[in-house]
């Protein structure tokens, strides 16, 4: 081990006995990751940055809010209009969550597309589909806390589907309540957990991290890496790419925040819960809008639920479901064309989810569930043995060292 | 062989954000199935650079006062927030002056005492109860947030107090009912509230329906988000910001990433 890594003699003399330093300069500096990701591998600390904006703009929020039915929705117009720039903190927090979701989604896509989830990673994968069900879990529990018209009527809607459990359904229902309907014990322990998942996030993202950097990122290509010619040091290649990122990110995000801040939001919540008037259209959030929209489709109330879990769950085993061994769409010439119409069906299932469930709608709701089950279930596993893929290259460095044509064509150059 | 990296890659883009497009509108277009179209007005503080018309808010607090306040409370604005709309400490002490509000005395007798500056407004009626029985079972919501907690807020608004037209031949208004043109169902149980000079404005605007629902809605379209200029200023500097952010680190990326690119 090299001893005069650090020349600080204080850091020396710390990393010798605790070697943090050493495991930042090894996992952050020098960790070495693809030379070829494109943009769609920003996503990913982009997420991790919005995971904790929304931790510390939600501690903020936590110091003025009550969790109490009658003070609750009061309180959060007090953060908005007493609370020295408290409309800040909480538009930056309400949009957070919309944000957070939009990268994690398009991460969740580009693994999809790249075949991210295939051997070795696995487990990183599914640490992934963890996150993103803790995730949902979470914000659905943060919609019910500024207690209006939403929160309420979407907290009522969502915990009455564990009723659909047979024979114990009602009692779970009750116990997951704290009484006999959404109630203030109801906002307390939502207040609780709302407050202690994100937590529980920040541990598996770790686990996350800790799996990625066993092999380190996936590529455009999909296939491994042959050789320091084919990475660079993360810093400061990658730090300044996720910076630029990061810029492109935030100025998106401020211009939510500042000019449409209520865009991604329903007008009903700013109207107090109220258990005696039921809004004309119960909507989740627009990220829950695609399992919203699974969930009405099935015509039983269990089986709508299981199918709204189910849509989660394939997630989890896709590793196994996905029998090709070629990792990017982009030498996968038919599954390439059946990622797109995934993502347009995703789309489609949360337009569907939006809009009433009646007549066509309802149709299109099933033909587009159908489809997604289709995709996970019957595609993945059978695609790999009609479908013909396109020759790998060798390495990563080959597109861009060049193959067989580019050094034909620095050979010429040379001669002249 | 070698094309595949960069052509696919500008391709994903442009699909990426379409995708996201169709979502963003597909978010928007909750409870359209009854959709009315309302007249879209050109509000002073609408858009990325849209501020308050000062002398508008000011009638709009008058028709407010003497028009909707027999009814309807705005519990969440203290009369301290009156400053913002260019009103002095004075004329706002004299203004919550004309309310009475209860409180206890060192006898711990309920006593009512004026309303101070840092006040909310005095809701019109004692309790949610007391504003259904005196309005015939409708319970006339309270403001503060209104333009908030309506799409399209402003525009329905001044839609709904501009309404009030006769109803057509073939429906039935009972008793206590209204009928607007744009209020959902077309029965509403608030009669119209604005009629030619209601009230008399001191600048000496002719007092329109049209010039008070315009004046009103100003008012509350700043009652539902008094940050909305400090807001949108403090946006304009942190937009300037991240995109100087954005192009340094755009140059930055390229300078540090060419030799690699150049291999």
């Amino acid at each position: 081990m090299s001893k005069s890594k650090f020349k600080n003699p204080v850091v020396k003399w710390i990393d010798h006995r605790l070697p943090v330093f050493s495991f930042m300069d090894h996992e952050l500096n020098h960790y070495p990751t693809p030379k070829n990701l494109n943009y769609f591998w920003n996503f990913g600390s982009l997420a991790g940055f919005a995971l904790v904006t929304m931790i510390i703009t939600g501690i903020v929020l936590s110091m003025n809010y009550t969790a109490h039915v009658d003070y609750a929705f009061d309180s959060v117009e007090r953060i908005m209009r007493d609370v020295n720039h408290g409309w800040l903190i909480r538009y930056i927090h309400m949009n957070g969550a919309s944000f957070f979701f939009i990268v994690v989604y398009i991460h969740i896509f580009r693994g999809l597309y790249y075949g991210s989830y295939k051997a070795p990673r696995e487990l990183l994968w599914i640490l992934g589909v963890l996150i993103l069900l803790l995730m949902m879990a979470t914000a659905f529990m943060g919609y019910v806390l500024p207690w209006g018209q939403m929160s309420f009527w979407g907290a009522t809607v969502i915990t009455n589907l564990f009723s659909a459990i047979p024979f114990v359904g009602e009692n779970i229902v009750t116990w997951l309540w704290g009484g006999f309907s959404v109630d203030n014990s109801t906002l307390n322990r939502f207040f609780s957990l709302h407050f202690v998942l994100p937590f529980v996030i920040v541990g598996v993202v770790i686990l996350h991290l800790v799996a990625l950097h066993r092999f380190g990122s996936n590529n455009p290509i999909g296939i491994d890496i042959k050789g320091t010619q084919d990475t660079v040091p993360f810093s400061p290649y990658y730090t300044i790419k996720d910076l630029f990122g990061l810029s492109v990110f935030l100025s998106f995000f401020a211009a939510a925040v500042f000019f449409f801040p209520n865009f991604m939001g329903h007008p009903d919540n700013y109207i107090e819960a109220n258990p005696m008037v039921t809004p004309a259209h119960i909507v989740p959030e627009w990220y829950f809008l695609p399992f919203y929209a699974i969930l009405r489709a099935i015509p039983d109330k269990l089986g709508g639920v299981l199918f709204m879990f189910g849509a989660i769950a394939v997630l989890f085993i896709l590793p196994w479901l996905d029998r090709s061994s070629v990792r990017s769409s982009q030498f996968r010439p038919i599954y390439k064309i059946f990622f797109w119409i995934l993502l347009l069906d995703c789309i489609l299932l949360g337009y569907l989810g939006a809009m009433p469930a009646e007549g066509l709608y309802v149709i299109l709701s099933r033909i587009a569930t159908a489809y997604y089950f289709f995709h996970f279930l019957i595609l993945f596993p059978l695609l790999p043995y009609i479908e013909k893929t396109k020759p790998l290259p060798l390495s990563i460095s080959e597109p861009i060292l060049g193959g067989a044509a580019t050094a034909a064509a620095m050979a010429t150059r040379e001669k002249k | 062989m070698i094309k595949y990296s960069s052509k696919l890659f500008s391709n994903d883009i442009l699909k990426l954000f379409l995708s996201l497009i169709i979502i963003c509108l597909s978010s928007t277009s909750f409870g359209a199935s009854e959709k009315i179209n309302y007249p879209q007005l050109n509000w002073s503080f609408s858009g990325i650079l849209g501020t308050f018309d000062r002398a508008s808010q000011q009638r709009g607090l008058q028709v407010y006062k003497e028009v909707c306040s027999g009814c309807h409370g705005m519990r969440l604005l203290a009369y301290r927030n009156l400053k913002s709309i260019g009103y002095n400490d004075d004329e706002i002490k004299a203004f919550a002056a004309e309310n009475n509000v209860n409180t206890i005395n060192d006898d711990g007798e309920v006593v009512e005492r004026p309303a101070r500056p840092s006040d909310k407004f005095v809701s019109p009626y004692p309790n949610d109860k007391a504003a259904r029985a005196a309005n015939g079972g409708a319970y006339p919501p309270d403001l503060s947030l209104i333009v908030k907690a309506r799409p399209d807020g402003a525009n329905y608004l001044h839609a709904l107090l501009t309404g009030y037209v006769d109803a057509p031949a073939e429906k039935k208004v009972p008793d206590g009912m209204y009928y607007n043109k744009y209020y959902s169902g077309n029965l509403i149980g608030m009669p119209q509230p604005l009629y030619d000079d209601g009230v008399e404005y001191a600048d000496g605007t002719k007092a329109t329906p049209d010039q008070m629902a315009k004046d009103v809605t100003a008012f509350l379209a700043w009652a539902s988000e008094p940050e909305m200029e400090d807001r949108k200023r403090l946006g304009i500097s942190v937009m300037l910001f991240l995109l100087l952010l954005s192009a340094l680190s755009y140059f930055a990326m390229k300078q540090i990433w060419a030799p690699i690119k150049n291999q």
